[in-house]
């Protein structure tokens, strides 16, 4: 594939990610927290928080696995996921974390099991674009192409 | 060009127990050409402050061995702000705010907190608990560009106090007192003739240049 048509796929599928909720405007305000001296950044923020979330839901499986489920502990992970979702753009995984909060509060474990369910499908769904995602960044750089960037138009 | 030069030598000590929030906001501040320190608890903070050994010594009685930590009479890096979020396990932002608020040394430190929730009643605590600002996250480079009054207006509280301190220390060496105002009156004179004094000379380094912040202070001084 020529660098050209590998840019126009890069901006269609990052588009993509915006238009279905995956990403919102705060992954942009990443990008623009990039620049040469940091060119790796944004990479290495979604790094850490692959790494953060995922030792979260491990927890978050645990601790809704007591026989006692101390509500208190389960809602201050669902908060620290729904804090790092929210400062890397994870629209859907931020909103995902909203219905289980409200689960925490009122003390309903059937209702926290399925919003930790469909938390993990939103992680795992953002998770996977975004590697997606760099791994056509990854592409065109290896063809000596440069990362189109993107319009702060929606 | 001449803002950014002027910013570097400003130190930042952010505070987020949340790795990825640690991130974000270092390279933010790092954007905004600040030097960055950040830890992950609000006892981190304190530690680098060099409050908890202070606190640890009065508590032990007698001190027992002397200070481990090289922090012990004043923090190794002069912090011109702390940020820290609100929500944290064990002390929470707004506990980090009140000690340092309460501490005679480090009150003067310009304390900003951060939280992703919007509750009202949380932001006016923290205000009237001494905070300067409330960002709501995620912090964006905008929110940023509130920081820097509140450092120069520490940066001139300082001076103040660094002044007060050298003339009541004047007072402690001289001997007697009748003649004493006096002298003092003149020394003051002298004091404000001559290059600034050694103590002077350090706070300012780290601030700004002299001919900078000459004029400011006295614009201020005046207006109080």
């Amino acid at each position: 594939m020529e660098v050209g048509q590998m840019q126009r796929s890069l901006v269609d599928y990052t588009k993509s990610l915006f238009l279905e909720g995956v990403l919102d405007g705060q992954f942009l305000q990443l990008q623009q927290l990039q620049d040469e001296t940091n060119p790796n950044f944004v990479a290495e923020v979604i790094s850490l928080f692959f790494e953060d979330s995922q030792r979260l839901l491990n927890d978050l499986t645990r601790a809704l696995d007591q026989p006692n489920v101390d509500f208190k502990i389960v809602d201050a992970h669902v908060h620290q996921l729904k804090g790092s979702s929210s400062s890397i753009g994870a629209q859907r995984v931020k909103n995902s974390c909203i219905p289980f909060r409200n689960f925490c509060e009122a003390q309903n474990i059937e209702g926290c099991v399925r919003c930790l369910q469909q938390v993990k499908q939103e992680y795992f769904l953002a998770k996977n674009k975004l590697e997606t995602l760099f791994r056509l960044e990854q592409q065109i750089v290896a063809a000596g192409g440069s990362i189109p960037t993107m319009e702060l138009s929606f | 060009m001449g803002m950014a030069a002027a910013e570097s030598q400003f130190h930042v000590l952010a505070v987020d127990d949340s790795v990825v929030d640690r991130k974000l906001i270092e390279r933010l501040l790092k954007t905004s050409s600040y030097q960055v320190t950040t830890v992950d608890s609000g006892s981190k903070a304190l530690q680098f402050l060099g409050l908890y050994e202070e606190e640890q010594q009065q508590q032990t009685n007698p001190p027992q061995t002397p200070c481990v930590s090289p922090n012990n009479h004043h923090q190794e890096v002069e912090v011109s702000l702390v940020i820290t979020d609100y929500c944290m396990p064990g002390m929470t932002g707004y506990d980090l705010l009140k000690k340092i608020k309460e501490s005679s040394s480090l009150r003067n430190i310009p304390v900003v907190i951060m939280s992703s929730e919007n509750v009202p009643s949380r932001i006016s605590r923290c205000l009237e608990e001494g905070a300067e600002e409330f960002f709501l996250k995620p912090v964006r480079q905008s929110d940023l560009n509130r920081l820097k009054p509140h450092i120069m207006k520490t940066k001139i509280k300082d001076q103040q106090n660094l002044e007060k301190l050298e003339e009541s220390e004047e007072t402690q060496f001289q001997s007697s007192p009748p003649t004493l105002p006096l002298q003092e009156h003149q020394q003051q004179q002298q004091q404000e003739q001559q290059p600034p004094s050694n103590n002077k000379r350090k706070a300012m380094e780290e601030g700004l240049s002299p001919d900078r912040t000459r004029p400011r202070y006295n614009g201020i001084a005046t207006l109080v």
